[in-house]
C-alpha cells in the first residue's frame, strides 16, 4: 500500500499520546497507533517494547494515564473488557481468557449467552458454537468437549472462535498463534483474510516473522514504549525489522553448529520407549556435545516423550539408558540426581517452571538446593555465589533477587527457569519449546547458549514448534508424527521444507540442492 | 466420542456421589433387621434432608472457589427463629416460614458482601460471622423451647400417598426451584467460571462479583431451609453449638463426597445431596451394625475416609504425574 493510499482513508480506531506507568516503570511513553478498517496491522516489538501494555488500554484491561482513544473520530474510555467488547474490541490474549472446567459452547457464549425464559438457551448455544467453531476452521472440536481436556492447540482454537463469535469491528490477536500448527495458522489466516475484507481491523501480534510478513498489510515496531516506526509490509527486510525492534544491529540470529564428532558415546539413549496410546516405540541416542531436535506437528507426542524420559508419566515400557547402562528413572527426583544429571525446562512456565509469588532467588535454587546445603542447612554464601553466577551467565535482567519472579517479563522469566536447572550443571538437558511467545533478543541469547552448553559437553533434546529454529539450531532433528519417529534429518539434510513435508507426514520429494 | 460421553465426563463428580451413597445405602439396608420399609425410608430421608440442604449450601460457595464456616450456624440461628415466628394461624406460620427463609437469605447476603466487596478472606470472614450468627441464636433461645405449627411440621415430615417421604419430595422442589434455575442462569455459569480461573473470566467480561455475592446469598437461603426442616422435626428451636459446627464440617465432607471440587469450578448441588445423604448412611451403618456408642466417633470417621477413598480411586489410574496437580 502505498502512503497516499494510507492517508486517505480515515482511521477506525487512533490512540494518541498515551502513557502508562507502573510504579516507577514507564510501560508506554507517548504512543500512538491509528487501526484502519479492512486491513492487517501488525505489532513488532520486544517483550517489554509496551505491546501488550498497549492492548491491555485498548480491551479495557488497564486505563491510560494520559492519552486519548478515538474510536471513529469519538473520544472513548473503556472502564473494564466487557465495555471495550460493547464498542466492538475482541481481544485473543497471550494468556488464554478460557475458563477450564466449562464446555467448549459454554466459553465462546461465557459474555453474552443466548437466553430463553431468563435461563441460558443451551441449544442455541451449541449452535453459536458450531457456527463460531466452523468460522474458525475447527469443526473437529466437539462443543461439548470440556477446556481443561483439550490441549493447547485446540484451546487456541476455541480462544480464535469465541473472539470470532462476538461479531467484532476490531480484532487484537496477542500472541494468538504461538501454540498453532502449521496447518491451523493457514486455516486461521484464511478466515482473517475474509474478515478483512468484509471490514474488520485486524491487529496482529506475533514474534513470529514470517507470518507477519506472510499476512499484514502495515506494521508498526515499538521499543522502549514508543512507537518507532511504521511501515507497509514488505517493504523492509528481516535484518532490518530486528534492529529497530532491538535498536542495535544483529549479527547472526544462529550461532554456527560444530561439525558433530562421531566417537562420542550417547549420553542418553531410549529404545522402544512407548507410553499409552501416545509413544510408540521410540528409539534415539544423544551424545555430549549434540542438540538434538524435536519436530513435527503439535501434540504428536514430543512433550510425552520429554516428560516420559524425565519420569513423570507411569506405565512406560521399553528401555531407558544413560552411559549405555540401562537406568529407571522413577520420578524428576531420580532423573535430575548425580550419575544422571537430567534436566527439563517445562513448556509452561507459570505453572510448571516457576513458583510465581516466590522471589527471583527462591525460584533460582529450588533445583539445586539439596546441592547448597549441608546437613539439612543452607549454605547462604554458596547460594549468593552460585545465583550471582547465573544472572550474569544468563544477563536475566531483574531489579533484585528479592522481588516476586512473576514480575520479570516473559523473557526474563524463561531465563530463570533454565538458569534455575544450569545451577544443577545438567548432562542431559531437555527443552519443551522454550521460546514460545519470547522476544527475539531473548531467543538469540538462548540459541548462543544452547550452543554453549553444547560445547561444554551438554547432551541436548530440544522441542520447538518453530521450524526456523530447528533448522538453525539443531545437528540432528527427529520428526515426529502419532507418538512415532517417522524422519531423522541430519546436518545439510535439515531444512524447513524437509521438516514441514515430514511433519505432516506426505513422503519428502528428494530436496533439489540449489 | 458420543454425545452421552460428553454427558458422562460433565457429570462425573455427581454420579460419583451418586455411586458411593447407593452401594453405602446397600450395605446398610441388607443389615437392617427391618429391611427397606416404608418407616426406615422416612427416618432416612428426614435425618438426610437436613444435611442436604447444608451441603446444598456449602456446594454453592465451594463451586466459586469460597468456602462458607458459617453454613451450620445459619441453620442453628433460623432454627432459633423459626422456633418463635413459625406459629398461629395458617397466614401467621405462612409468614414466619417467609420471615426464616429471608434471615438465611440476610446471613448469606452479609457473608458474600463481605468477602466480594470486603474483600475478605472467605474462611475468616465466615468464621467470624459464623460465631456473630449462633451469638443471635443464644439471645434468642438461651434456654432450649418454642414451638412450631404443628399441622405444617407434620405434613412436610411425614409421607405422601403412605410412601413416598415427603421432606424428600420438599428437597426435590427446592432442587428444581433454586439450584436448576441457577445452574441454567447466566450468573450461576458466572459462578463456575469465578471458580475455574477467576482471571480468564474477569477477562471474558463475566460479572465475577456479583455471582459470587448470589452465591454466598443462595448459601444462606438453603441454610435457612435446612434450619426451618430442623425445627419440623424437633418442634423446637436449640441454639446447639455442637450441632452447628458439626454440620459446618459435615458439609464439606459431603461436598467432596458428591464430587465438588474444593479449587472451585467442578461439581454440582445435586453431587452435593448425595453426599449429604452418603455421610448420614456413615453414621446409621454403626447403628445396624449395633456398636458400642463408645467407638461411634473414631468408626465413622474410618467409614467417611473408605468413601472418601473410593472418589479418589480415579487418581490411581493418572498416567501422567502432573494430572495430580490440576
Amino acid at each position: 500500500m502505498t502512503a497516499t493510499q494510507l492517508q486517505a482513508a480515515s482511521p477506525l480506531f487512533r490512540m494518541e499520546g498515551i502513557c502508562k506507568r507502573y510504579g516507577g516503570v514507564r510501560a508506554l511513553e507517548d504512543a500512538s497507533l491509528a487501526v484502519e478498517a479492512g486491513r492487517i496491522h501488525a505489532i513488532l516489538g520486544e517483550n517489554g517494547a509496551g505491546k501488550s501494555t498497549l492492548i491491555k488500554i485498548m480491551a479495557g484491561v488497564v486505563a491510560p494515564d494520559e492519552g486519548r482513544m478515538l474510536l471513529e473520530d469519538r473520544e472513548v474510555a473503556f472502564r473494564s473488557p466487557a465495555q471495550a467488547a460493547g464498542a466492538g474490541i475482541a481481544c485473543v490474549f497471550q494468556e488464554l481468557s478460557l475458563i477450564p472446567d466449562l464446555s467448549v459452547a459454554d466459553n465462546i457464549s461465557i459474555s453474552n449467552p443466548p437466553h430463553r425464559f431468563g435461563l441460558i438457551d443451551r441449544a442455541a448455544q451449541r449452535r453459536l458454537a458450531e457456527e463460531a467453531l466452523a468460522r474458525a476452521g475447527a469443526e473437529d472440536i466437539h462443543p461439548r468437549a470440556l477446556v481443561r481436556d483439550l490441549p493447547l492447540s485446540r484451546r487456541q482454537m476455541v480462544e480464535i472462535a469465541k473472539a470470532l463469535a462476538w461479531k467484532p469491528r476490531i480484532l487484537i490477536l496477542d500472541e494468538a498463534t504461538s501454540a498453532l500448527t502449521a496447518g491451523d495458522v493457514a486455516k486461521v489466516f484464511a478466515v482473517l483474510r475474509r474478515l478483512c475484507s468484509e471490514g474488520l481491523a485486524l491487529l496482529y501480534i506475533s514474534h513470529r516473522m514470517h507470518e507477519i510478513t506472510e499476512i499484514a498489510d502495515d506494521c508498526t515496531v515499538f521499543r522502549n514504549g514508543r512507537n518507532v516506526a511504521s511501515f507497509a509490509a514488505g517493504t523492509r527486510s528481516g535484518n532490518e525489522v530486528v534492529e529497530m525492534m532491538i535498536g542495535r544491529e544483529v549479527s547472526s540470529v544462529f550461532p554456527p553448529k560444530p561439525q558433530r564428532r562421531r566417537e562420542a558415546r550417547p549420553v542418553l539413549a531410549c529404545n522402544m520407549f512407548s507410553w499409552s496410546d501416545r509413544l510408540h516405540d521410540i528409539t534415539l541416542e544423544v551424545c555430549p556435545g549434540e542438540v538434538v531436535g524435536l519436530g513435527g506437528l503439535d501434540g504428536q507426542g514430543q512433550r510425552e516423550l520429554l516428560l516420559g524420559l524425565f519420569g513423570v508419566l507411569r506405565g512406560t515400557t521399553g528401555t531407558v539408558s544413560i552411559d549405555g547402562v540401562a537406568a529407571s528413572i522413577a520420578g524428576p527426583g531420580t532423573a535430575r540426581a548425580g550419575r544422571i544429571g537430567m534436566a527439563l525446562i517445562p513448556e509452561d512456565r507459570k505453572t510448571e517452571g516457576l513458583m510465581q509469588p516466590m522471589t527471583v532467588r527462591e525460584n533460582l535454587s529450588f533445583a539445586a538446593l539439596d546441592r547448597l546445603s549441608a546437613r539439612g542447612v543452607i549454605n547462604r554464601d554458596k547460594e549468593e555465589r552460585d545465583i550471582d553466577e547465573m544472572v550474569r551467565l544468563l544477563a536475566i535482567k531483574t531489579a533484585g533477587l528479592d522481588i516476586p519472579v512473576g514480575s520479570l517479563s516473559g523473557g526474563n522469566q524463561q531465563k530463570v527457569v533454565i538458569a534455575k536447572w544450569l545451577m544443577r550443571r545438567p548432562r542431559i538437558i531437555l527443552l519443551n519449546d522454550p521460546t514460545r511467545g519470547i522476544d527475539v533478543g531473548t531467543k538469540q541469547e538462548m540459541y548462543q547458549l544452547l550452543r554453549r552448553l553444547a560445547d561444554a559437553e551438554a547432551a541436548i533434546l530440544f522441542y520447538s514448534t518453530d521450524y526456523d529454529e530447528l533448522v538453525g539450531c539443531c545437528n540432528r532433528v527427529l520428526v515426529l508424527y502419532d507418538g512415532r519417529i517417522v524422519r531423522e534429518l541430519e546436518g545439510a539434510g535439515i531444512t524447513e521444507h524437509a521438516l514441514v513435508a515430514s511433519a505432516l507426514h506426505v513422503d519428502a520429494q528428494p530436496e533439489a540442492v540449489a | 466420542m458420543s454425545e452421552w460421553r460428553y454427558w458422562l465426563n460433565e457429570q462425573r463428580g455427581t454420579l460419583m456421589g451418586l455411586a458411593i451413597f447407593l452401594l453405602m445405602f446397600c450395605v446398610y439396608i441388607t443389615n437392617h433387621p427391618a429391611g427397606l420399609t416404608v418407616n426406615v425410608a422416612q427416618t432416612a430421608a428426614n435425618k438426610g434432608v437436613l444435611l442436604a440442604f447444608i451441603a446444598m449450601a456449602q456446594a454453592m460457595v465451594v463451586i466459586t472457589a469460597g468456602i462458607d464456616l458459617s453454613v451450620g450456624m445459619i441453620f442453628v440461628l433460623t432454627n432459633c427463629i423459626a422456633s418463635w415466628i413459625v406459629v398461629g394461624t395458617p397466614m401467621q406460620t405462612a409468614l414466619g416460614v417467609a420471615g426464616v427463609l429471608l434471615a438465611g437469605t440476610i446471613c448469606g447476603a452479609i457473608n458474600g458482601l463481605l468477602v466480594v466487596y470486603g474483600r475478605l478472606q472467605p474462611i475468616v470472614a465466615t468464621i467470624a460471622t459464623g460465631a456473630i450468627y449462633f451469638g443471635l441464636a443464644l439471645l434468642l433461645r438461651p434456654f432450649p423451647g418454642g414451638s412450631v405449627n404443628e399441622d405444617l411440621a407434620d405434613a412436610l415430615t411425614g409421607r405422601l400417598f403412605g410412601t413416598i417421604p415427603s421432606s424428600l419430595v420438599a428437597l426435590l422442589g427446592v432442587v428444581l426451584l433454586v439450584w436448576l434455575p441457577f445452574r441454567r442462569s447466566e450468573i450461576g455459569r458466572a459462578a463456575y467460571a469465578a471458580g475455574s480461573s477467576e482471571a480468564a473470566a474477569f477477562m471474558s467480561g463475566v460479572p465475577i462479583r456479583r455471582a459470587k455475592l448470589v452465591a454466598y446469598t443462595l448459601a444462606g437461603l438453603l441454610a435457612g431451609m435446612g434450619g426451618l426442616f430442623l425445627t419440623f422435626f424437633t418442634y423446637t428451636g436449640e441454639a446447639a453449638y455442637a450441632s452447628g459446627s458439626g454440620y459446618t464440617l459435615w458439609s464439606i465432607a459431603a461436598v467432596v463426597l458428591g464430587g465438588v471440587s474444593l479449587y472451585g469450578g467442578r461439581g454440582s448441588a445435586v453431587g452435593a445431596i448425595f453426599g449429604a445423604f452418603a455421610a448420614r448412611t456413615t453414621g446409621d451403618m454403626l447403628f445396624v451394625f449395633d456398636v458400642d456408642p463408645l467407638w461411634q466417633p473414631l468408626l465413622q470417621g474410618m467409614v467417611l475416609l473408605i468413601a472418601i477413598s473410593i472418589g479418589a480411586l480415579g487418581l490411581l489410574r493418572v498416567r501422567n504425574r502432573l494430572d495430580w496437580f490440576q
